[in-house]
């Protein structure tokens, strides 16, 4: 009679305790991380619409392939035109 | 049932309903951090997606770039000569000489002729602007663009209805010839020394006058 009263003592002073004691600190570090993997998922968003102006690369691709045509035509004309220096 | 059955069937069911609850509330975390991976991986997916081409795109831009500095280097080392070339970029990007021509090793050797001096800031600014600067269109005998000295001038000129006061406040030139308000005798003139007119008042001009000492 007296162990069964004992073990009851220990059930809820001890083992009870320590198993309230793990599991909130599993809780706690699961509910941690949380904040945590919303803050990437914004950030990734975030980091997405960012580059939806990618695809005016191809506009300065377009441009800056007709800019060098027009200096390349000009330079041509340059170099008939002016003389070279003396070196040259 | 003995009492002390009961409290410890009173004792298991209170751990079981802590586990319970802890375990519940552990599990719907998980959840939202499955769920906000999820949020993330599209994310990174997306990004992945887009960025994709990126690195073709720019690397064909480059590409053009490099032909164009090729183009534009070799033009004004051709037309300008080396030196020359350095001290254009120079005086259009302060600095730049240091760096030199990236076609042209041997450009980073080169002390940068000042070209500022030769051409007026005035002339490198429009040249800077892209717009047409007069440097090749002045003859010798045109306005003095290329004058480091009177360069200024032909520039106010452009702005004639603004009153300039420096170089009209000058000291006007001597009258020479009979009607010359001083008149000097050349037998006392020879080996005697010269004074200059407006000796010590300041005149930069340098001009030299005949009178009597």
């Amino acid at each position: 009679m007296i162990l069964e009263w004992i073990g009851d003592a220990v059930l809820l002073l001890v083992v009870l305790p320590v198993v309230i004691y793990l599991l909130r600190g599993v809780l706690n570090a699961a509910n941690g991380i949380v904040p945590s993997v919303t803050r990437i998922a914004a950030a990734a968003r975030a980091g997405s619409r960012d580059l939806d102006a990618v695809p005016l690369l191809l506009t300065t691709q377009g441009q800056v392939a007709k800019t060098i045509e027009a200096a390349a035509n000009y330079g041509g004309s340059l170099d008939v035109i002016l003389d070279d220096a003396k070196g040259a | 049932m003995p009492a002390a059955g009961v409290v410890m069937v009173i004792a298991v069911v209170a751990i079981v309903t802590v586990v319970v609850f802890f375990l519940v509330s552990t599990i719907l975390a998980l959840r939202a951090i499955t769920s906000g991976l999820d949020d993330a991986i599209a994310g990174v997916v997306e990004i992945i997606e887009k960025s994709a081409p990126v690195n073709e795109v720019v690397t064909n831009i480059n590409q053009n770039l490099d032909a164009g500095v090729d183009l534009l280097e070799g033009l004004l080392v051709k037309k300008a000569d080396l030196r020359d070339a350095v001290g254009l970029v120079d005086g259009l990007y302060p600095g730049a000489a240091a760096q030199g021509l990236r076609n042209f090793p041997d450009s980073r050797q080169i002390k940068a002729p000042r070209i500022g001096e030769v051409y007026t800031r005035g002339t490198l600014t429009l040249a800077r602007l892209g717009r047409e600067a007069p440097i090749a269109a002045a003859s010798p005998n045109g306005p003095a663009l290329r004058n480091a000295i009177y360069g200024s001038h032909a520039a106010r000129t452009l702005y004639s209805d603004v009153r300039h006061d420096k170089p009209e406040r000058l000291p006007r030139s001597p009258v020479i010839g009979a009607d010359s308000p001083v008149q000097y005798d050349p037998e006392e003139e020879v080996g005697g020394p010269r004074k200059r007119w407006g000796d010590g008042s300041g005149g930069s001009g340098g001009s030299v006058t005949q009178e009597r000492s």
